[in-house]
């Protein structure tokens, strides 16, 4: 007689919905092993039940889509799961026992999660973000029932300072002074803010953790609001990341549907609710003033400090703002106790650090490390290195508001006194590798295109200071620059850090200074040679065909959009370089090596 | 286009919405947007009238944030990522390629046809699969010029090929 489904034993098949996961097919994945399933339940009598997990981003992105079968007590995980692969691995592993064995995770996921340490990011990857009750099942909401029976507000706030957290938005400010602060500012109505504005180019952090965990956010948020004394929080979040948001509502309608926000929450008489707004696009409504103002409704406007939002806030009231990250991490510190979270890091810097690492190498992903670990131990340790046989050339960290580090400085452990020292920031935790063939003053103007355009334009050494240091980069690149130019840019860098009302400002000259700090020689070489090092700067370069190697097989000719490349079949074809715009095209098509490029 | 009626009505519960919602212009025009694709002059000459603001502080805040369009948008979006870690992997590369293909003389357009609306971002926070491009929201990871390319010439065939009404 044919079983019953409910005594049949389970296999959950538990496959990576973040951006990554998605974007690779983690949806026709899990489509395509329904389909598999029910193919084969027409033909045979299956002995399990198949369930399907969706989870957000398990970090190691360069492997996606990653998928975990899980039977009992075993666990096996694949890697690049296309949804044409789904049925062998329903036959193969889930119906004959047998897993398939091209597929699995090799030596590259062991080293990538080695030095890897895991507590935000270890729920991220397991639990289904759009179910409240999987967070409750790991410990989720017990941070704020023991604070509301058993802590005052100046317990909490004592026991925050002593973990020693700073904040991860990118300033580094110690969260427990700043509630203390705001704990003890005049006035009865206060707000908890939570950034989740995640402007920076190349940081993807708070997106993961809010798709991959949004509970431990709000759950953070409502133990600050005890705190602070608020009772009410708003999430700021780009309207860039939509799923993020949908994670976001849904995690907030299943609180309240649950009795996890809303009035008199667990037995006692804090009550705690929370809004969420949409930015709109500026990445200087992430630093705080601006928005509070965005908040508010206006244009997202910086204004002077002092008074500070803990002081004077949302709507003139004491308001914390904190990032996502920071938050994510309070309950577990609250569970554990603040001396296990100062057991983790260095003297001044502790705790765990989420970074996303990408750019030019081979194990991008999203990683957690201890505070403290070196920076060449995530380049190749966890990171695995630079792609191909390239060289490695600088990581830069912090983005528009950081700078980067060069190869004789991978020593360096990432705290936030050592990396400043080096002239970049620790920041909100991106962290791009760059190798042999990008220009370190194209890197510079890249930052600068980007902070020329988001400045908001209200003090002036942001708004033209930005911009006559972008037309003097600019100029480099294209090979007009002109004696005394370096000079000229770190006069008005110093300028502009000085003089600038916020952060923005302040910090935008930092991709300059500290790509002249480490690769001056660039910068000379595009002014006084009028070359590119790195073959990067499109106008320095002159194309040409090497004669002696050209097979005059005609992909290059087509392949140039501009007509610019002439020849006989099988024989040396020619670029007319006046036509030439520079593209690389041919470059890039030729098999044999044969277009010359200086 | 809706006729203005249509769009008074639609206008008029975004209206509600916004005074429950703290009376939040940027709130106001994100649901506009939302409902038109963009924000129509009419719009905000009728949220003026009714809500006695000034349209200098609609037009304020239309202007200050990216996120906002004051003419309508393509049928199909296409959004090339060219934040760090796509900059250093070739998006400007594909951005160049895509917009050539279409025909586009900037970031921002839109074809004649209104079919596609060409535009760069900045940092979609996919950067462990730059470059991204972005198809009407849906990322497309690791893609260089030659496969943006072929991208785009199937959109257009499913625009104005077998399929299309
Ligand atoms: C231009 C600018 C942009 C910023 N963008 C962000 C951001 O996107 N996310 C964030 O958490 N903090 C951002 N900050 C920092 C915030 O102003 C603020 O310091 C932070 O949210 C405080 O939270 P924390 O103490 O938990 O780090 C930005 C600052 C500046 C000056």
């Amino acid at each position: 007689m044919a079983q019953s489904d409910e005594t049949k034993k389970k296999v959950v098949v538990r496959v990576c919905i973040g951006t990554g996961g998605l974007a690779a097919g983690g949806k026709e994945v899990i489509e395509a092993f329904k389909k598999a399933i029910s193919d084969f339940c027409v033909d045979i009598e299956l002995d399990f039940t198949c369930h399907y997990q969706k989870v957000g981003c398990r970090g190691f992105c360069a492997r996606d889509v990653l998928v975990d079968v899980v039977d009992g007590d075993t666990s096996v995980t694949y890697q690049g799961i296309k949804p044409d692969i789904a049925k062998r691995i329903v036959q193969e592993h889930l119906i004959n026992g047998q897993p398939v064995k091209e597929w699995l995770i090799d030596d590259s996921y062991y080293s990538f999660h080695s030095k890897q340490m895991k507590v935000l990011l270890k729920d991220c990857g397991t639990i289904d973000p759009e179910d409240i009750q999987a967070y409750s099942k790991v410990g989720g909401y017990t941070g704020i029932r023991k604070i509301l029976s058993t802590m005052t507000p100046e317990d909490v706030i004592a026991e925050i300072k002593a973990s020693g957290i700073r904040g991860r938005g990118g300033a580094g400010f110690p969260t427990g002074v700043k509630w203390e602060a705001c704990r003890k500012a005049q006035g009865d109505v206060k707000y908890i803010v939570c950034n989740a504005d995640e402007g920076d180019p190349g940081a993807f952090m708070d997106r993961s953790i809010i798709e991959g965990n949004p509970h431990s956010v709000i759950e953070g948020m409502m133990i600050a609001a005890y705190a602070i004394g608020a009772g009410l929080g708003y999430v700021y979040i780009r309207a860039e990341y939509p799923a993020a948001v949908e994670r976001l509502k849904l995690a907030i309608a299943q609180a309240h549907e649950t009795g996890h926000l809303g009035k008199g929450l667990f037995g006692s008489d804090f009550s705690f609710d929370l809004r969420i707004k949409l930015g709109a696009g500026a990445f200087v409504c992430g630093e705080e003033t601006a928005l509070i103002a965005s908040i508010e409704g206006e244009r997202g406007m910086p204004r002077a400090k002092p008074p500070f939002p803990v002081h004077r806030g949302l709507w003139g009231r004491p308001t914390v703002i904190n990032n996502v990250e920071t938050l994510s991490n309070i309950p577990y510190i609250i569970r554990n106790g603040a001396s296990w979270y100062s057991s983790i890091g260095t003297d001044k810097s502790k705790g765990t650090k989420v970074f996303a690492l990408t750019g030019k190498i081979r194990n991008t992903g999203l990683i957690e490390v201890p505070m403290g670990i070196r920076l060449g131990e995530i380049i190749y340790d966890i990171g695995g290195g630079i792609i191909g046989d390239k060289k490695f050339k600088a990581v830069q960290l912090g983005g528009p508001s950081g700078g980067c580090i060069p190869d004789h400085l991978l020593d360096t452990p990432v705290t936030y006194e050592d990396i400043v020292r080096t002239g970049a920031i620790v920041g909100s935790g991106g962290m791009v590798v760059l190798d042999e063939t990008d220009c370190m003053v194209n890197i510079a103007k890249f930052f600068l295109e980007f902070t020329q355009a988001e400045s908001c334009g209200k003090c002036v050494p942001c708004r033209i200071g930005t911009k006559r240091l972008l037309e003097i980069l600019d100029r480099i690149t294209r090979g007009l620059g002109k004696e005394g130019d370096i000079e000229l840019l770190e006069a008005l860098c110093s300028d502009i850090k000085v003089a600038s009302l916020c952060g923005l400002g302040q910090t935008a000259p930092n991709p300059v200074l500290s790509t002249l700090k480490y690769f001056r020689h660039e910068y000379e070489a595009h002014i006084k040679d009028k070359k590119c090092p790195a073959k990067a700067c499109k106008d320095l370069l002159i194309y040409s065909i090497l004669e002696d190697i050209c097979k005059g097989c005609g992909v290059c000719k087509r392949a140039c959009p501009a007509g610019a490349i002439s020849g006989d079949k099988k024989k040396p074809h020619k670029i007319n370089a006046d036509l030439c715009i520079r593209c690389g095209a041919c470059f890039d098509v030729c098999k044999f090596n044969s277009v010359n490029r200086e | 286009m809706l006729e203005e009626k249509d769009m008074n009505d639609v206008l008029d519960r975004i209206i509600a919405k916004y005074r429950e919602d703290e009376g939040n212009v940027i709130f106001l025009l994100q649901e506009t947007q939302d409902a038109l694709g963009y924000i129509p002059e009419e719009a905000v000459a009728y949220f003026s009238k009714k809500l006695d603001i000034p349209s200098s502080r609609f037009y304020g805040v239309l202007t200050f944030y990216s996120q906002f369009h004051l003419k309508p948008r393509g049928k199909n979006i296409l959004s090339v990522c060219c934040g760090t870690a796509c900059h250093v992997k070739g998006g400007t590369k594909i951005a160049e390629r895509i917009q050539r293909d279409l025909g586009l003389a900037s970031d921002g357009e839109t074809t004649e046809d209104g079919k596609f609306t060409f535009e760069i971002v900045r940092c979609v926070g996919a950067c462990s699969i730059a470059p991204v491009v972005l198809v009407n929201n849906k990322a497309h990871a690791e893609m260089s010029a030659d496969s943006a390319s072929k991208l785009v010439t199937e959109l257009k065939k499913k625009e104005t090929g077998v399929g299309a009404k």
